[in-house]
């Protein structure tokens, strides 16, 4: 019989600052050497479960707990959570956020320290750490200049130097591009390989987990467990789409088209799923439709004319940058993290000026005016909410852009009323901030923005850190705005996003514009692909696998009709 | 990006070289001397040591020019500040008066006074260049290190290194809220009158006290779930061992430290009296 590492019996959690328990009566064993995977929309209380594993519950986040919950056959409400950490290694959702050390070195040796290993052990410790996660040339590097994907391999070094039981995933793949994240998973395979660590992964993107084996996958909704299987198990159900998290989109594409699925086909890894057994399906779904291709041809409302920019003399952030955007058009602005996406966005708004170039709005030049100036045309939305939310009322919130602007007050009443219907937070409007979701709460940015009336409105990052169902609650959103008329830019990370929502793409690497394209088009060019750190959509290699034969038509296909479907069931859902 | 301040500047400098604690205890030294003399002579002599140490330490001066205007600017309010409650200060110090030109009674204008306040300005001159130097040429991770090394609990310790490393993060989500602040129409900018820009930069004050305590929260879980708290001691990956350089910057400045006493003390006075 194998070793359980983790068991949950009966288990219950309620935070004291709430109403209703996080967590109820959670029946969970995890064996010793298996790699498990927890999604979970927001809220569900998958982050819960990760932060009583590693005792952030009961010894810094407090609360009510019943039931009972060992960690290598040890009950952790009587450990403490120094103990816990030497079984539980724990790699945070923010990278950034979690770095104590200002160099590599010292970050990786932060829990020797604290343990009081010499110095001279605590090298070699470190050196060998980061050698695991391929880091040791970047030792002396500050922890801030490294790439958001190096970031997270001194995380993880950070944990591995002690030697534990348990490594634990909080969202691992969040901040990173595509092609990181999937260099992440294969990592921590590898790892988990060599030291035959239990490895518990908390992710809702759960495609992007399953590029690399999983043992089992528990899903959870509400609080409770609905599901405790392996991958193929699960794909061939539909709890998945009822807990509202996103199936791998070639399954998606499978399940559509009428094709059964079975454990046999081995449905989750996507190398050795039989797709042929649905080939005859896919192929008479494919023809049963034609994808009507809308292209709206209107007037350039922004364009950018060569533009170079570089914060430090003798290196250029942005490189000759010429493009244009067409009045009404939603386009993803996509590339690795450093490529230069937020500078462009940044010299859009005039927070940066550039060092040549022209940029041209509605045909005239705009390169001089000042970011009061452009904000009556152009609206920006942060990543984080938090960094623009500055009042305690949602109303006030809204009205503040108006208010300084000296419009009159009755005005200002009509205007933000009807911002906050069409955002869906009329209901809410006497509310505080700070009871919102961080879902509502980037709503009340982008409603911020919007009673502004802007023309363009660019937003950085729309959907991360949202589950599923934000996520198709925000990019709807968008699309109605889309429909009224105003030009939405987006920068993402997201290839589901940008296939799904842009027809258009552009496409930075280096500080160089690469491609400006149609997102199917960006997405089955391997060579983009590389350079810009993106990933291939699992729909296209289906097409390819199954022999359709034009993979591309085949992938609008599928967003067309996966939108048509949505969008019947999301409808209630945008005014909850 | 605009030059971070306050935070450690990467060059290659003997001064760099020597370690932090190194570096601390000098400063201590450094500090008390011209905190306890008010001789002119002494204060020039240190003036002039400290510039020589700030061209030694290869650290330009547009670097620390924001931080120094500032620090100037309290100077100079505190030298009209000095001259507003206590006018004859001087006079009172130095025993004699030599009225420069008359004001009334008591504000009169002296040579004394003056002379008072231009050893105010000399100590200060005398401590700013070098405590910038401190912070700037000392990295933060061994900051800790020295700051526990000399006596103070590796707590207290690490909280004052995070408070300074987390300065250019600081700037850093200032500047975003700023713009993103900005670019809803609340100007900063000098177009606007100036109660209006307070009440406009409040509003970046919200949302940026809010992001600083999430990142506490994510900091203090991180450093918890890796152990800090655990020990009553720890070690530190960064502590440098003390070369020839570091005993003898000590020694110097410790005998530095023993001349000027007793030089400022020997006539019973802490003042060089010209008059």
């Amino acid at each position: 019989m194998r070793k359980r590492v983790i068991e949950f019996h009966n288990f219950s959690f309620k935070y004291y600052s709430q109403k209703n328990p996080t967590l109820k009566n959670i029946h969970l064993n995890i064996y010793e050497g298996e790699k498990v995977l927890i999604v979970g929309p927001s809220g569900s209380g998958k982050s819960t479960i990760g932060h009583c594993i590693n005792g952030l519950i009961p010894f810094s986040y407090k609360g009510e707990m019943t039931g009972s919950l060992k960690v290598m056959g040890q009950e952790t409400k009587e450990l403490n959570i120094f103990a816990l950490s030497k079984m539980v290694g724990t790699v945070l959702q923010d990278p950034d956020g979690q770095f104590i050390g200002l160099t590599v070195g010292e970050d990786i040796a932060f829990a020797l320290e604290n343990d009081c290993t010499p110095q001279k052990e605590m090298f070699e410790i470190v050196k060998d750490a980061s050698k695991m996660v391929e880091m040791d040339d970047y030792l002396p590097a500050s922890v801030h200049h490294l790439s958001g994907g190096q970031k997270q391999r001194v995380s993880l070094a950070g944990v591995m130097v002690d030697k534990v039981d348990i490594l634990l995933f909080d969202e691992p793949l969040a901040n990173l591009d595509p092609a990181t994240g999937k260099y992440a998973m294969a990592l921590i395979d590898k790892i988990q390989k060599e030291t035959n660590t239990t490895v518990v992964i908390i992710e809702h993107r759960l495609e992007d987990v399953l590029y690399r084996h999983v043992d089992r996958i528990i899903v959870v909704n509400d609080g409770s467990i609905v599901a405790d299987m392996s991958p193929d198990q699960l794909l061939t159900t539909n709890i998945l789409e009822e807990t509202n998290i996103r199936e791998p989109l070639y399954i998606k594409a499978v399940k559509y088209a009428g094709c059964k699925l079975t454990e046999d086909m081995h449905p989750a890894d996507f190398n050795q799923f039989k797709a042929d057994l649905c080939r005859k399906n896919l192929l008479e779904w494919f023809e049963d439709s034609n994808p009507k291709t809308p292209s709206k041809e209107g007037k350039p409302i922004l364009e950018l004319k060569n533009i170079s920019f570089s914060y430090s003399p003798g290196h250029e952030t942005i490189k000759d940058v010429s493009f244009s955007i067409n009045k009404g058009e939603m386009v993803s602005i996509v590339g690795k993290n450093g490529a230069g996406k937020s500078t462009i966005t940044k010299l859009i708004c005039g927070f940066e000026k550039p060092s040549s170039g022209s940029i041209l709005f509605n045909g005239k030049d705009i390169t001089n005016e000042t970011i009061k100036e452009r904000s009556l045309k152009i609206g920006m939305v942060m990543q984080n909410p938090n960094h623009m939310i500055s009042k305690h009322m949602i109303f006030d919130e809204v009205a503040l852009g108006l208010k300084v602007r000296g419009v009159a007050e009755a005005e200002i009443k009509e205007r933000v009323d009807n911002t906050l219907k069409i955002c869906g937070l009329y209901p809410f409007r006497n509310w505080p901030i700070s009871a919102l979701s961080f879902g509502q709460k980037k709503r009340v940015t982008i409603a911020s923005i919007l009673v502004l009336e802007p023309e363009i409105i660019i937003l950085d990052e729309p959907t991360a850190g949202q589950d599923f169902r934000h996520y198709t609650d925000i990019m709807e959103f968008l699309v109605q705005l889309n429909r009224q008329g105003v030009t939405i830019m987006m920068i993402t990370h997201d290839m589901h996003l940008m296939l799904e929502y842009t027809e258009r793409a552009i496409v930075f690497a280096e500080g160089r514009k690469i491609a400006d394209d149609s997102a199917v088009n960006v997405l089955s060019d391997i060579d983009i692909i590389e350079q810009a750190n993106l990933k291939e959509t699992s729909l296209y290699n289906l097409a390819l696998k199954t022999g359709i034969p034009e993979p591309r038509k085949f992938v609008e296909r599928f967003i067309e009709y996966d939108r048509e479907v949505r969008q019947v069931g999301s409808r209630d859902a945008i005014l909850y | 990006m605009a030059a971070e301040m306050l935070s450690y500047i990467d060059r290659k400098s003997p001064v760099h070289q020597l370690t932090g604690v190194t570096k601390l205890i000098c400063f201590i030294l450094w500090s008390t001397a011209a905190m306890l003399t008010y001789d002119t002579r002494i204060l020039l002599f240190l003036f002039l040591i400290s510039i020589l140490i700030f061209i030694i330490s290869k650290i330009k001066f547009e670097e620390i020019l924001f931080v120094l205007v500032f620090i100037l600017v309290f100077l100079f309010i505190n030298n009209v500040a000095i001259y507003v409650f206590s006018p004859q200060e001087g006079v009172k110090i130095y025993g004699s008066s030599h009225v420069l030109f008359e004001i009334s009674g008591r504000y009169n204008v002296t040579l004394e006074q003056l002379f008072y306040q231009l050893n105010i300005t000399l100590k200060y001159f005398t401590v700013i260049p070098a405590a910038l130097l401190f912070i700037v040429t000392t990295h933060p991770s061994e900051f800790a290190a020295s700051l526990n090394r000399i006596g103070v609990s590796y707590r207290i310790s690490y909280a004052v290194s995070l408070a300074l490393r987390y300065i250019p993060d600081v700037q850093r989500d200032f500047r975003n809220i700023a713009r993103a602040q900005q670019a809803r129409g609340l100007d900063m900018s000098r177009k606007e009158k100036l109660p209006k820009r307070i009440k406009n930069a409040a509003s970046i004050l919200a949302p940026l006290i809010l992001s600083s305590l999430n990142k506490i929260d994510t900091i203090s879980n991180a450093m918890e779930l890796r152990g800090f708290g655990k020990n009553k001691k720890r070690t530190w990956y960064s502590a440098r061992p003390f070369q020839k350089s570091d005993y003898f910057a000590i020694a110097l400045f410790t005998i530095l430290f023993i001349v000027t006493l007793i030089i400022t003390f020997h006539d019973g006075s802490r003042f060089y009296n010209p008059f």
